[in-house]
């Protein structure tokens, strides 16, 4: 259920604009890893890389080598509908679909595989709403809009959705940016039942969060704006935040980046 | 613009800002417009300085806008309310003049010394051609709005969209005699075909004459509602959120099924009120129905034969040599068509409010 994640030279760029420069980096199964740095150093660009996502966007386009279990996801044969249902997606703002109920938002994505059996379906909604610890608050009301929810809620919905395809990889991009203390603690656990079952890329801006949920911490930077994001340092968590090798990383971990 | 001075004022002074809270309750615009008089209010310079509270005003831009606007919103009802009563000052001797079923008789003659008129058929008409306009529209509407707003390169897509802003401008007398004089042909054509082939069908029947019939008429209203449909929803479909497009295409749905999970029903209610509007003016289109059509009254689901009439097309082909009781029947045939539009746009409404719950949170 989990795979390995391999980037080897991977360049995005946004029309004209180099995004991320030459990433080299790989993520072991069954582990959480985090994605920090500052603002446009290219974290969101490289995490949307890995399930073609970044490729949406007009003029947009990625180069280089990116493998799932030495499966090259930017082959040309390769079904980029495939590639994202593999690798599923968490964005930054809650976004279930507003004109769904939260059953409907849950197996969205399994409808468009083509599941249609209501038992499937309600099995497979209430599995993944367990998964990401809203059964209990949601299961007299699963009719309702999922857009009714709290903030909090709402994103694990997102998650639960996610996760309901059963995918290899789950992606993270700042998911709790947006919401309160108590929600984030919960999805911090979350993430670390999850991680029985998936590999996670997770972006934040938070280090206290990186430093609690990850295993491994790749930082991102820039020289300057205009220049493109590159992978500065990527260690096990607890070197990156007690003893970085490189001093860039140092300054940034302990709040003198300038 | 008008807050920075004063709140750096009340830093000094103290007070001053519940003061100005209360003269002036309805919000920050108010504020900043009626700012400035206020240094000029007796009490002086020193905002907070010792003097009496300044008295709430009788008479501001607030008081003369809430008037404005509240005379504006009167007007409309005092109009439609002086509208109704004329129409139906005017009907209703006419109805009581009638000699036949106003429902149900086939005819349109109320110009006779035993007026005889009825209403079915050109109800029948008008809701007939409407709906078959809507039929063949809708479809190619959306397709159009679709591509416009999801397929087609930025550029283009403003282009096109412009285009069919375009077509909107022209007016229906154009769109008449276009249908009545060219497109009649292709029409024909395509009618005697359909008759021969597929004759057995009822609404294919007749021995013809063919061409003037109510598939013209629906063809040519159709090309008119395009327009209002199309730019209406395309609108909508720009305004869908991409973090709900994107969750749909990170959940691994092509771009046909990210519209259908995404987009569509985002802007159903944007989509029921575009069809609305353009049923609207399907129904109410005067002048091309009554240059396309074959003007006959009688209630018939034959499409390609030469025939059909609507209420408005009636109105326009029968107003010139009615006489009083005449006028009278034509009044009553618009308060007629007047219902018809009000159901149509209640059934819309109902549609959209049974859904609140879902398109409301999408808001």
């Amino acid at each position: 259920m989990a795979k390995r994640v391999e980037a080897s030279n991977v360049t995005a760029y946004y029309g004209g604009f180099k995004a991320i420069e030459n990433i080299n980096l790989t993520v072991e199964p069954k582990t959480v890893t985090a994605l920090i740095g500052p603002s446009g150093c290219g974290k969101s660009t490289f995490l949307r890389s890995i399930n073609r996502m970044h490729e949406v966007l007009p003029g947009a386009r990625v180069e280089g080598n990116l493998t799932i279990d030495d499966q090259d996801i930017y082959d040309r044969d390769v079904d980029v509908t495939a590639v994202r249902r593999m690798i599923g997606m968490v964005f930054q703002r809650p976004n279930p679909f507003p004109t769904m109920s939260i059953f409907e938002n849950v197996v969205a994505g399994l409808k468009l595989n083509g599941v249609r059996r209501k038992s499937i379906l309600e099995e497979a909604a209430e599995k993944a709403l367990r998964s990401a610890n809203l059964w209990d608050e949601v299961k007299d009301r699963l009719g309702k809009p999922g857009a009714g929810l709290s903030g909090g809620q709402q994103q694990r919905l997102c998650i639960a959705r996610t996760i309901a395809v059963e995918p290899q990889v789950v992606l993270m991009d700042e998911p709790c940016s947006a919401l309160d203390p108590i929600s984030t603690l919960a999805i911090e656990d979350l993430m670390f039942q999850l991680k029985d079952k998936f590999t996670i890329i997770i972006v934040t801006h938070n280090m206290q969060q990186a430093a609690r949920v990850s295993d491994r911490t790749a930082f991102f930077s820039i020289e300057k704006t205009g220049d493109p994001g590159r992978l500065i340092e990527y260690d096990n968590t607890q070197k990156i935040f007690s003893n970085p090798s490189v001093k860039k990383t140092e300054d940034y971990i302990t709040g003198r980046f300038g | 613009m008008g807050e920075t001075p004063h709140r750096s004022a009340d830093a000094g002074t103290g007070g001053t800002r519940v003061t100005q809270s209360h003269e002036w309750p309805a919000g920050a615009s108010a504020r900043v417009a009626e700012a400035p008089v206020s240094t000029r209010s007796p009490g002086g310079v020193g905002l907070g300085g010792g003097g009496a509270l300044p008295r709430s005003r009788k008479f501001g831009a607030e008081r003369a806008f809430h008037g404005l606007t509240l005379a504006a919103g009167t007007a409309v009802l005092v109009i439609i309310a002086a509208i109704a009563i004329f129409l139906i000052a005017k009907a209703v001797p006419a109805l009581r003049a009638n000699t036949e079923n106003f429902w149900s008789y086939e005819g349109w003659s109320p110009n006779e010394t035993e007026p005889k008129f009825g209403i079915g058929t050109l109800a029948f008409g008008t809701v007939l051609s409407a709906a078959l306009a809507l039929l063949m529209a809708v479809p190619v509407a959306l397709g159009i709005a679709l591509y416009l707003s999801h397929y087609a390169p930025r550029r283009l897509g403003t282009a096109l969209g412009f285009l069919v802003d375009l077509l909107a401008a022209v007016p229906s007398v154009v769109f008449g005699l276009w249908g009545r004089d060219i497109f009649v042909n292709p029409v024909r054509d395509f009618s005697v075909w359909l008759n021969e082939y597929f004759g057995w069908i009822p609404i294919f029947g007749g021995d013809g004459p063919f061409g003037k019939s109510i598939m013209l008429g629906a063809l040519v209203l159709a090309i008119m509602v395009l327009p209002i449909i199309t730019s209406l929803s395309r609108e909508v479909f720009l305004q869908t959120p991409t973090a709900n497009e994107e969750a749909a295409l990170a959940l691994g749905a092509t771009r046909w099924e990210m519209l259908r999970t995404a987009v569509l029903p985002y802007g159903r209610p944007g989509i029921i009120a575009a069809v609305m509007l353009g049923l609207g003016r399907a129904l109410g289109e005067t002048i091309a129905l009554a240059m396309t059509l074959g003007i006959t009254f009688g209630i018939s689901f034959n499409l390609i034969q030469n025939g059909g009439n609507t209420i408005a097309a009636n109105i326009a082909n029968a107003f010139g040599e009615a006489n009083e009781t005449g006028r009278g029947a034509l009044i009553a045939s618009g308060l007629v068509l007047f219902t018809i539009t009000l159901i149509v746009n209640i059934t819309a409404r109902a549609i959209i409010y049974r859904r609140r719950e879902f398109t409301e949170s999408a808001a």
